[in-house]
Protein backbone atom coordinates (compact mmCIF):
# COMPACT_ATOMS: atom_id res chain seq x y z
CA UNK A 1 0.00 0.00 0.00
CA UNK A 2 1.35 3.29 -1.11
CA UNK A 3 1.34 6.55 1.25
CA UNK A 4 1.20 10.08 -0.44
CA UNK A 5 3.70 11.84 0.73
CA UNK A 6 3.94 15.40 1.96
CA UNK A 7 6.15 17.56 0.18
CA UNK A 8 6.63 21.08 1.66
CA UNK A 9 6.15 23.49 -1.00
CA UNK A 10 9.65 25.21 -0.30
CA UNK A 11 11.26 21.77 -0.48
CA UNK A 12 8.78 21.57 -4.28
CA UNK A 13 10.67 25.08 -5.94
CA UNK A 14 13.70 24.07 -4.44
CA UNK A 15 13.98 20.65 -6.12
CA UNK A 16 12.66 22.44 -9.48
CA UNK A 17 15.12 25.29 -9.33
CA UNK A 18 17.88 22.57 -8.71
CA UNK A 19 16.65 20.82 -11.57
CA UNK A 20 16.60 23.84 -13.92
CA UNK A 21 19.95 25.33 -12.76
CA UNK A 22 22.13 21.82 -13.51
CA UNK A 23 19.83 22.07 -17.18
CA UNK A 24 21.09 25.61 -17.66
CA UNK A 25 25.10 24.77 -16.22
CA UNK A 26 25.57 22.44 -18.72
CA UNK A 27 25.88 25.07 -21.14
CA UNK A 28 28.28 27.02 -22.61
CA UNK A 29 28.03 30.60 -21.24
CA UNK A 30 27.46 33.88 -23.46
CA UNK A 31 28.48 37.49 -22.75
CA UNK A 32 26.55 40.56 -23.21
CA UNK A 33 28.41 43.95 -23.54
CA UNK A 34 27.49 47.48 -23.74
CA UNK A 35 30.22 49.52 -25.91
CA UNK A 36 30.22 53.02 -26.88
CA UNK A 37 27.68 52.47 -30.03
CA UNK A 38 25.64 49.64 -28.74
CA UNK A 39 25.22 46.36 -26.50
CA UNK A 40 27.08 43.82 -28.29
CA UNK A 41 26.51 39.29 -27.64
CA UNK A 42 29.19 36.78 -27.72
CA UNK A 43 29.02 33.22 -26.89
CA UNK A 44 31.31 30.41 -28.00
CA UNK A 45 28.87 28.63 -30.56
CA UNK A 46 30.46 26.15 -32.82
CA UNK A 47 27.24 25.66 -34.88
CA UNK A 48 26.53 28.18 -37.65
CA UNK A 49 22.83 27.37 -37.78
CA UNK A 50 21.58 26.76 -34.14
CA UNK A 51 21.86 30.32 -32.89
CA UNK A 52 22.05 31.47 -29.47
CA UNK A 53 21.83 35.24 -29.97
CA UNK A 54 19.18 36.81 -32.42
CA UNK A 55 17.47 39.44 -33.62
CA UNK A 56 13.35 40.30 -32.08
CA UNK A 57 13.12 43.73 -33.92
CA UNK A 58 14.24 46.89 -34.78
CA UNK A 59 16.53 47.41 -31.47
CA UNK A 60 15.54 44.59 -29.18
CA UNK A 61 17.88 41.24 -29.25
CA UNK A 62 17.65 38.39 -27.32
CA UNK A 63 20.78 35.84 -26.18
CA UNK A 64 19.67 32.23 -24.54
CA UNK A 65 21.58 29.24 -22.60
CA UNK A 66 20.28 25.89 -21.69
CA UNK A 67 17.97 23.43 -23.81
CA UNK A 68 17.88 24.53 -27.57
CA UNK A 69 14.17 23.56 -28.37
CA UNK A 70 12.57 25.64 -25.10
CA UNK A 71 14.37 28.88 -26.03
CA UNK A 72 13.43 28.25 -29.63
CA UNK A 73 10.54 28.47 -28.62
CA UNK A 74 10.69 31.14 -26.76
CA UNK A 75 12.29 33.40 -29.37
CA UNK A 76 9.62 32.43 -31.92
CA UNK A 77 6.83 33.52 -29.45
CA UNK A 78 8.79 37.12 -29.04
CA UNK A 79 9.24 37.55 -32.47
CA UNK A 80 5.68 36.95 -33.53
CA UNK A 81 4.39 39.29 -30.35
CA UNK A 82 7.03 42.07 -31.43
CA UNK A 83 5.72 41.47 -34.79
CA UNK A 84 2.58 41.53 -33.83
CA UNK A 85 2.63 44.77 -31.66
CA UNK A 86 4.46 46.52 -34.22
CA UNK A 87 1.81 45.93 -36.96
CA UNK A 88 -1.30 46.89 -34.53
CA UNK A 89 0.62 49.81 -33.38
CA UNK A 90 3.82 51.42 -34.56
CA UNK A 91 7.44 49.82 -34.80
CA UNK A 92 7.91 52.43 -31.72
CA UNK A 93 5.65 51.05 -29.91
CA UNK A 94 7.60 47.59 -29.46
CA UNK A 95 9.62 47.80 -26.65
CA UNK A 96 12.17 45.49 -24.47
CA UNK A 97 10.28 46.15 -21.06
CA UNK A 98 7.41 44.71 -22.84
CA UNK A 99 8.86 41.50 -24.00
CA UNK A 100 11.25 40.68 -21.03
CA UNK A 101 7.46 41.49 -18.83
CA UNK A 102 5.72 38.51 -21.00
CA UNK A 103 8.84 36.12 -20.97
CA UNK A 104 8.97 36.71 -17.10
CA UNK A 105 5.20 35.97 -16.51
CA UNK A 106 5.31 32.81 -19.09
CA UNK A 107 8.27 31.39 -17.32
CA UNK A 108 6.96 32.30 -13.90
CA UNK A 109 3.66 30.51 -14.75
CA UNK A 110 5.57 27.14 -16.31
CA UNK A 111 8.00 27.35 -13.06
CA UNK A 112 5.20 27.13 -10.42
CA UNK A 113 2.52 25.46 -12.12
CA UNK A 114 3.03 21.65 -10.98
CA UNK A 115 1.81 20.61 -14.69
CA UNK A 116 4.50 21.37 -16.86
CA UNK A 117 8.45 20.93 -16.16
CA UNK A 118 10.50 23.62 -15.71
CA UNK A 119 12.42 25.54 -18.70
CA UNK A 120 15.68 25.29 -18.49
CA UNK A 121 16.69 28.51 -19.72
CA UNK A 122 18.35 31.65 -18.91
CA UNK A 123 17.79 34.77 -21.25
CA UNK A 124 18.83 38.02 -21.66
CA UNK A 125 16.61 40.40 -23.81
CA UNK A 126 18.39 43.89 -24.70
CA UNK A 127 17.40 47.14 -26.34
CA UNK A 128 19.60 49.66 -27.56
CA UNK A 129 18.41 53.19 -27.37
CA UNK A 130 19.93 56.24 -28.63
CA UNK A 131 22.65 56.85 -25.87
CA UNK A 132 23.89 54.56 -23.77
CA UNK A 133 22.21 55.34 -20.80
CA UNK A 134 19.32 54.42 -22.81
CA UNK A 135 19.98 51.06 -23.29
CA UNK A 136 18.54 48.37 -21.26
CA UNK A 137 19.81 44.64 -20.80
CA UNK A 138 16.92 42.35 -18.97
CA UNK A 139 18.32 38.98 -17.34
CA UNK A 140 15.67 36.44 -16.68
CA UNK A 141 16.07 33.21 -15.47
CA UNK A 142 14.02 29.74 -15.07
CA UNK A 143 11.45 30.89 -12.67
CA UNK A 144 10.56 34.38 -14.29
CA UNK A 145 12.64 36.48 -11.89
CA UNK A 146 13.63 40.02 -14.40
CA UNK A 147 16.81 41.50 -13.64
CA UNK A 148 18.01 44.76 -14.87
CA UNK A 149 22.08 44.85 -15.80
CA UNK A 150 24.22 47.40 -16.59
CA UNK A 151 27.64 47.60 -18.34
CA UNK A 152 28.50 43.61 -18.59
CA UNK A 153 26.58 40.44 -17.73
CA UNK A 154 27.07 36.55 -17.99
CA UNK A 155 24.82 33.68 -17.91
CA UNK A 156 25.13 29.65 -18.32
CA UNK A 157 27.55 27.39 -17.21
CA UNK A 158 30.66 28.78 -15.72
CA UNK A 159 28.82 32.73 -15.22
CA UNK A 160 30.57 33.35 -12.41
CA UNK A 161 34.33 32.64 -13.62
CA UNK A 162 33.16 34.43 -16.12
CA UNK A 163 31.39 37.43 -14.76
CA UNK A 164 34.48 37.90 -12.18
CA UNK A 165 37.02 38.38 -15.26
CA UNK A 166 34.46 40.86 -16.85
CA UNK A 167 34.08 42.65 -13.23
CA UNK A 168 37.92 43.30 -12.87
CA UNK A 169 38.44 44.24 -16.44
CA UNK A 170 35.34 46.37 -18.06
CA UNK A 171 35.01 49.76 -18.49
CA UNK A 172 33.03 52.39 -19.59
CA UNK A 173 33.06 53.43 -23.22
CA UNK A 174 34.73 50.20 -25.04
CA UNK A 175 35.27 50.28 -28.45
CA UNK A 176 33.53 47.34 -30.49
CA UNK A 177 36.69 45.52 -31.55
CA UNK A 178 37.69 45.88 -27.27
CA UNK A 179 34.22 44.87 -26.01
CA UNK A 180 34.86 41.96 -28.17
CA UNK A 181 38.19 41.26 -27.44
CA UNK A 182 37.24 41.47 -23.90
CA UNK A 183 34.25 38.89 -24.24
CA UNK A 184 35.95 36.33 -25.85
CA UNK A 185 39.28 36.29 -22.80
CA UNK A 186 36.47 36.15 -20.29
CA UNK A 187 34.66 33.42 -22.08
CA UNK A 188 38.16 31.20 -22.12
CA UNK A 189 37.47 31.47 -18.37
CA UNK A 190 35.92 28.60 -18.10
CA UNK A 191 37.58 25.22 -18.98
CA UNK A 192 41.55 24.61 -18.91
CA UNK A 193 43.61 27.81 -18.06
CA UNK A 194 44.74 30.14 -20.67
CA UNK A 195 42.75 28.52 -23.55
CA UNK A 196 42.37 30.77 -26.34
CA UNK A 197 38.62 30.10 -28.15
CA UNK A 198 39.28 30.23 -32.14
CA UNK A 199 36.61 32.60 -34.13
CA UNK A 200 35.13 29.74 -35.72
CA UNK A 201 33.85 28.73 -32.34
CA UNK A 202 32.27 32.04 -31.73
CA UNK A 203 28.83 33.67 -32.73
CA UNK A 204 29.04 37.16 -32.44
CA UNK A 205 26.34 39.75 -32.59
CA UNK A 206 25.53 43.69 -32.32
CA UNK A 207 22.55 45.92 -31.65
CA UNK A 208 24.25 48.98 -33.28
CA UNK A 209 22.75 52.89 -32.82
CA UNK A 210 24.95 53.85 -35.57
CA UNK A 211 23.05 51.67 -37.84
CA UNK A 212 21.40 53.83 -40.53
CA UNK A 213 18.81 51.26 -41.40
CA UNK A 214 16.18 50.92 -38.86
CA UNK A 215 17.06 46.92 -38.05
CA UNK A 216 19.85 47.90 -35.42
CA UNK A 217 20.96 43.98 -35.83
CA UNK A 218 24.18 42.58 -36.68
CA UNK A 219 25.66 39.34 -37.19
CA UNK A 220 29.63 39.53 -37.08
CA UNK A 221 31.26 36.83 -38.89
CA UNK A 222 34.34 35.24 -40.74
CA UNK A 223 36.75 38.06 -41.89
CA UNK A 224 35.26 40.84 -40.47
CA UNK A 225 34.95 38.94 -36.87
CA UNK A 226 38.68 38.19 -37.36
CA UNK A 227 39.55 41.47 -38.48
CA UNK A 228 38.15 42.20 -35.23
CA UNK A 229 39.56 40.46 -33.01
CA UNK A 230 43.52 40.56 -34.18
CA UNK A 231 43.60 44.10 -33.62
CA UNK A 232 44.97 43.37 -30.41
CA UNK B 1 -10.71 40.40 -29.79
CA UNK B 2 -7.02 39.82 -30.20
CA UNK B 3 -5.70 37.44 -28.46
CA UNK B 4 -2.85 39.44 -26.95
CA UNK B 5 -5.62 41.84 -25.30
CA UNK B 6 -8.23 39.07 -24.12
CA UNK B 7 -5.47 38.71 -21.32
CA UNK B 8 -7.29 35.66 -20.05
CA UNK B 9 -5.94 34.35 -16.60
CA UNK B 10 -2.78 35.06 -16.60
CA UNK B 11 -0.47 37.73 -18.60
CA UNK B 12 1.62 34.83 -19.54
CA UNK B 13 2.29 34.53 -23.59
CA UNK B 14 -1.38 32.30 -25.33
CA UNK B 15 -0.24 28.49 -26.75
CA UNK B 16 -0.53 29.99 -30.20
CA UNK B 17 2.29 32.35 -29.70
CA UNK B 18 4.80 29.23 -28.31
CA UNK B 19 3.41 26.55 -30.83
CA UNK B 20 6.07 25.74 -33.63
CA UNK B 21 4.81 25.64 -36.95
CA UNK B 22 4.17 28.77 -39.23
CA UNK B 23 6.92 30.91 -40.52
CA UNK B 24 4.09 33.04 -41.71
CA UNK B 25 3.26 36.29 -40.41
CA UNK B 26 -0.40 36.50 -42.10
CA UNK B 27 -0.97 32.64 -41.26
CA UNK B 28 -0.31 33.72 -37.38
CA UNK B 29 -2.39 36.90 -37.39
CA UNK B 30 -5.24 35.04 -39.03
CA UNK B 31 -5.15 32.55 -35.88
CA UNK B 32 -4.76 35.09 -33.22
CA UNK B 33 -6.38 38.16 -34.41
CA UNK B 34 -8.05 37.61 -37.59
CA UNK B 35 -9.89 40.90 -37.25
CA UNK B 36 -6.33 42.73 -38.05
CA UNK B 37 -6.25 40.88 -41.34
CA UNK B 38 -7.11 43.30 -44.06
CA UNK B 39 -9.16 40.79 -46.26
CA UNK B 40 -11.59 39.58 -43.42
CA UNK B 41 -13.59 42.26 -43.15
CA UNK B 42 -17.07 41.44 -43.94
CA UNK B 43 -18.61 44.79 -45.85
CA UNK B 44 -21.91 46.10 -45.45
CA UNK B 45 -24.14 46.22 -48.42
CA UNK B 46 -23.74 48.80 -50.84
CA UNK B 47 -20.27 49.96 -53.21
CA UNK B 48 -17.53 51.40 -50.72
CA UNK B 49 -15.41 51.84 -53.94
CA UNK B 50 -16.20 56.27 -54.03
CA UNK B 51 -15.71 56.43 -50.56
CA UNK B 52 -11.69 56.16 -50.20
CA UNK B 53 -9.06 57.09 -52.41
CA UNK B 54 -7.58 55.61 -55.01
CA UNK B 55 -4.04 55.32 -55.90
CA UNK B 56 -3.09 55.50 -59.67
CA UNK B 57 -0.01 55.27 -61.82
CA UNK B 58 3.38 52.76 -61.10
CA UNK B 59 6.11 51.75 -63.51
CA UNK B 60 9.01 49.86 -63.12
CA UNK B 61 11.76 48.76 -65.27
CA UNK B 62 14.99 46.98 -65.22
CA UNK B 63 18.32 48.50 -66.08
CA UNK B 64 22.17 46.66 -66.18
CA UNK B 65 22.72 46.59 -62.22
CA UNK B 66 19.02 46.38 -61.20
CA UNK B 67 15.51 47.39 -61.20
CA UNK B 68 13.69 51.25 -60.93
CA UNK B 69 10.27 51.52 -59.70
CA UNK B 70 8.37 54.79 -59.54
CA UNK B 71 4.97 56.32 -58.68
CA UNK B 72 3.10 59.36 -59.46
CA UNK B 73 1.78 61.41 -56.51
CA UNK B 74 -1.89 62.02 -56.89
CA UNK B 75 -4.82 59.98 -55.52
CA UNK B 76 -8.13 60.38 -56.58
CA UNK B 77 -11.19 59.98 -54.98
CA UNK B 78 -13.87 60.31 -58.11
CA UNK B 79 -13.25 63.72 -60.10
CA UNK B 80 -11.24 65.43 -56.54
CA UNK B 81 -7.61 65.26 -56.26
CA UNK B 82 -7.39 63.47 -52.58
CA UNK B 83 -3.92 64.23 -52.03
CA UNK B 84 -1.14 65.71 -54.17
CA UNK B 85 1.63 64.00 -52.15
CA UNK B 86 0.76 60.17 -51.62
CA UNK B 87 3.76 57.66 -51.37
CA UNK B 88 2.46 55.09 -53.56
CA UNK B 89 6.28 52.59 -53.50
CA UNK B 90 7.53 51.31 -50.62
CA UNK B 91 10.34 49.43 -49.27
CA UNK B 92 9.07 45.37 -48.87
CA UNK B 93 12.58 44.54 -47.79
CA UNK B 94 15.99 45.15 -48.18
CA UNK B 95 16.21 43.95 -51.70
CA UNK B 96 12.58 44.94 -53.05
CA UNK B 97 9.87 47.34 -53.29
CA UNK B 98 6.49 47.12 -53.82
CA UNK B 99 4.16 49.92 -55.46
CA UNK B 100 0.10 50.15 -55.38
CA UNK B 101 -2.57 51.03 -57.40
CA UNK B 102 -6.33 50.72 -56.34
CA UNK B 103 -8.12 51.46 -52.85
CA UNK B 104 -5.44 53.40 -51.43
CA UNK B 105 -6.00 52.65 -47.98
CA UNK B 106 -6.48 49.14 -48.18
CA UNK B 107 -2.95 48.69 -50.21
CA UNK B 108 -1.28 50.41 -47.56
CA UNK B 109 -2.63 48.29 -44.84
CA UNK B 110 -1.35 45.27 -47.73
CA UNK B 111 1.71 46.79 -47.81
CA UNK B 112 2.19 46.74 -44.32
CA UNK B 113 1.39 43.32 -44.16
CA UNK B 114 3.51 41.97 -46.74
CA UNK B 115 6.71 44.20 -45.12
CA UNK B 116 6.23 42.66 -42.01
CA UNK B 117 5.65 39.35 -43.52
CA UNK B 118 8.85 39.28 -45.03
CA UNK B 119 10.57 40.41 -42.16
CA UNK B 120 8.91 37.66 -39.77
CA UNK B 121 9.74 35.10 -41.92
CA UNK B 122 13.72 36.72 -42.05
CA UNK B 123 13.61 36.43 -38.26
CA UNK B 124 11.82 33.67 -37.72
CA UNK B 125 13.80 31.33 -40.07
CA UNK B 126 17.07 33.09 -40.06
CA UNK B 127 17.40 33.62 -44.34
CA UNK B 128 15.43 35.60 -46.59
CA UNK B 129 12.63 34.30 -48.91
CA UNK B 130 13.54 33.89 -52.62
CA UNK B 131 12.61 36.33 -55.03
CA UNK B 132 9.81 33.86 -56.59
CA UNK B 133 9.03 33.38 -53.13
CA UNK B 134 8.39 36.72 -51.86
CA UNK B 135 6.49 36.84 -55.07
CA UNK B 136 4.07 34.24 -54.22
CA UNK B 137 3.52 35.46 -50.82
CA UNK B 138 2.05 39.04 -52.19
CA UNK B 139 0.04 36.63 -54.68
CA UNK B 140 -1.51 34.73 -51.50
CA UNK B 141 -2.33 38.02 -49.74
CA UNK B 142 -4.03 39.59 -52.91
CA UNK B 143 -6.11 36.41 -53.29
CA UNK B 144 -7.57 36.78 -49.90
CA UNK B 145 -8.53 40.28 -50.78
CA UNK B 146 -10.78 38.98 -53.92
CA UNK B 147 -14.18 39.52 -51.72
CA UNK B 148 -13.39 43.21 -51.52
CA UNK B 149 -12.22 43.28 -54.24
CA UNK B 150 -15.41 42.20 -55.92
CA UNK B 151 -16.67 45.14 -53.86
CA UNK B 152 -15.04 47.82 -55.71
CA UNK B 153 -11.67 47.59 -52.94
CA UNK B 154 -9.41 45.98 -55.57
CA UNK B 155 -5.68 46.59 -54.87
CA UNK B 156 -3.21 45.71 -57.75
CA UNK B 157 0.12 45.68 -56.71
CA UNK B 158 3.72 46.14 -58.88
CA UNK B 159 6.34 44.22 -57.09
CA UNK B 160 10.28 44.15 -57.82
CA UNK B 161 13.36 43.17 -56.72
CA UNK B 162 16.96 42.37 -57.07
CA UNK B 163 17.37 38.41 -57.36
CA UNK B 164 20.49 38.39 -55.56
CA UNK B 165 20.50 34.33 -56.99
CA UNK B 166 20.48 34.81 -60.41
CA UNK B 167 22.01 38.51 -60.33
CA UNK B 168 19.28 40.66 -62.17
CA UNK B 169 16.31 42.30 -61.39
CA UNK B 170 12.66 41.10 -61.99
CA UNK B 171 9.58 42.21 -61.97
CA UNK B 172 6.16 40.79 -61.12
CA UNK B 173 2.82 42.27 -61.80
CA UNK B 174 -0.35 40.90 -59.98
CA UNK B 175 -4.27 40.68 -61.31
CA UNK B 176 -7.00 40.94 -58.50
CA UNK B 177 -7.52 37.35 -58.16
CA UNK B 178 -3.93 36.62 -56.92
CA UNK B 179 -2.40 35.58 -60.66
CA UNK B 180 1.26 36.53 -60.71
CA UNK B 181 2.71 37.13 -63.85
CA UNK B 182 6.64 37.67 -64.51
CA UNK B 183 7.47 40.84 -66.74
CA UNK B 184 10.54 41.18 -69.00
CA UNK B 185 12.03 44.94 -68.80
CA UNK B 186 9.57 47.24 -67.61
CA UNK B 187 5.15 47.61 -66.45
CA UNK B 188 3.59 49.76 -65.69
CA UNK B 189 -0.13 49.35 -63.48
CA UNK B 190 -3.28 51.91 -61.87
CA UNK B 191 -4.86 53.99 -64.37
CA UNK B 192 -2.67 55.57 -66.58
CA UNK B 193 -0.53 52.19 -67.21
CA UNK B 194 -1.76 51.89 -70.66
CA UNK B 195 -0.06 55.22 -71.66
CA UNK B 196 3.21 54.46 -69.49
CA UNK B 197 3.33 51.30 -71.08
CA UNK B 198 3.50 52.61 -73.89
CA UNK B 199 5.96 55.43 -73.37
CA UNK B 200 7.97 52.91 -72.55
CA UNK B 201 8.04 51.30 -75.07
CA UNK B 202 9.25 53.67 -77.21
CA UNK B 203 11.91 54.91 -74.57
CA UNK B 204 13.67 51.98 -73.20
CA UNK B 205 16.54 50.50 -74.11
CA UNK B 206 18.49 46.98 -72.83
CA UNK B 207 21.28 48.78 -72.03
CA UNK B 208 20.30 51.62 -69.72
CA UNK B 209 22.21 52.54 -66.44
CA UNK B 210 20.37 54.08 -63.59
CA UNK B 211 20.43 57.59 -64.44
CA UNK B 212 18.67 56.24 -67.83
CA UNK B 213 16.34 54.18 -66.09
CA UNK B 214 14.69 56.68 -63.87
CA UNK B 215 14.57 59.36 -66.42
CA UNK B 216 12.94 56.47 -68.88
CA UNK B 217 10.42 56.32 -65.89
CA UNK B 218 9.69 59.47 -65.34
CA UNK B 219 9.18 60.53 -68.97
CA UNK B 220 6.60 57.19 -68.87
CA UNK B 221 4.49 59.22 -65.85
CA UNK B 222 4.41 62.19 -67.31
CA UNK B 223 2.87 60.97 -70.56
CA UNK B 224 0.70 58.69 -68.43
CA UNK B 225 -0.12 62.10 -66.60
CA UNK B 226 -0.64 64.01 -70.01
CA UNK B 227 -3.57 61.28 -70.98
CA UNK B 228 -4.85 60.00 -67.48
CA UNK B 229 -6.55 62.88 -65.56
CA UNK B 230 -5.99 60.24 -62.11
CA UNK B 231 -1.97 60.54 -62.47
CA UNK B 232 -0.02 63.50 -61.48
CA UNK B 233 2.40 64.79 -63.23
CA UNK B 234 5.48 66.54 -61.87
CA UNK B 235 4.32 70.05 -59.67
CA UNK B 236 6.66 72.44 -60.70
CA UNK B 237 5.35 74.79 -58.55
CA UNK B 238 4.79 72.46 -55.24
CA UNK B 239 8.31 71.04 -56.03
CA UNK B 240 6.45 67.50 -56.20
CA UNK B 241 8.38 65.01 -57.86
CA UNK B 242 7.63 61.27 -57.90
CA UNK B 243 8.29 58.48 -55.69
CA UNK B 244 11.91 56.45 -56.98
CA UNK B 245 13.16 54.17 -55.51
CA UNK B 246 16.24 51.91 -56.90
CA UNK B 247 17.34 48.63 -56.42
CA UNK B 248 21.04 47.10 -57.03
CA UNK B 249 22.85 44.32 -55.47
CA UNK B 250 23.72 46.83 -52.65
CA UNK B 251 20.39 46.62 -51.55
CA UNK B 252 17.31 48.99 -52.32
CA UNK B 253 16.93 52.72 -51.76
CA UNK B 254 15.01 55.99 -52.43
CA UNK B 255 16.22 57.98 -54.81
CA UNK B 256 17.00 61.45 -52.95
CA UNK B 257 14.52 63.81 -53.98
CA UNK B 258 17.15 66.48 -54.99
CA UNK B 259 18.37 63.93 -57.46
CA UNK B 260 14.43 62.87 -58.96
CA UNK B 261 13.78 67.00 -59.17
CA UNK B 262 16.37 67.13 -61.19
CA UNK B 263 16.09 64.61 -63.79
CA UNK B 264 12.49 66.08 -63.35
CA UNK B 265 13.45 69.43 -63.92
CA UNK B 266 15.43 68.02 -67.15
CA UNK B 267 12.19 66.14 -68.69
CA UNK B 268 9.99 69.06 -68.09
CA UNK B 269 12.82 71.21 -70.06
CA UNK B 270 12.55 68.93 -73.10
CA UNK B 271 8.64 68.71 -72.95
CA UNK B 272 8.97 72.74 -73.35
CA UNK B 273 10.67 72.09 -76.73
CA UNK B 274 8.30 69.07 -77.92
CA UNK B 275 5.06 68.38 -75.67
CA UNK B 276 4.66 65.17 -76.69
CA UNK B 277 8.32 63.84 -75.49
CA UNK B 278 11.60 62.66 -76.98
CA UNK B 279 11.52 61.43 -80.63
CA UNK B 280 12.10 57.33 -81.16
CA UNK B 281 13.70 56.76 -84.64
CA UNK B 282 11.46 55.31 -86.73
CA UNK B 283 13.42 52.38 -88.05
Amino acid sequence: MSMPFYVSPEQLMKDRADFARKGIARGRSVVVIQYADGVVFVSENPSKALHKVSEIYDRIAFAAVGRYNEFENLRIAGVRLADLRGYSYDRVDVTGRGLANAYAQTLGTIFSSGGEKPYEVEIFVAEVGDAVEDDQIYRLTYDGQVADEHDYAAMGGDAEAVDTYLKEHFEGGLSLDAAIRLAVKALAQSGEDGRTIPAGDLEVAVLDRTRTLPRKFRRLSGDSLSGLLAEA
Amino acid sequence: MSAESSGRSSARLPDAFLSPGTSSFADFLGEVSPELLPARRALPAGSPADLAPHGTTIVAATFTDGVVMAGDRRATMGNVIAQRDIEKVFPADEFSCVGIAGSAGLAVEMVRLFQTELEHYEKIEGSTLSMDGKANRLSALIRNNLALAMQGLAVVPLFAGYDRRAGFGRIFSYDVTGGRYEETAFHSVGSGSVFARGSLKKLYRGDFDATDCVTAAVQALYDAADDDSATGGPDLTRRIFPVVHVITGDGQQRMPEAEVAEIADRVVAGRMQRPDGPNAALN
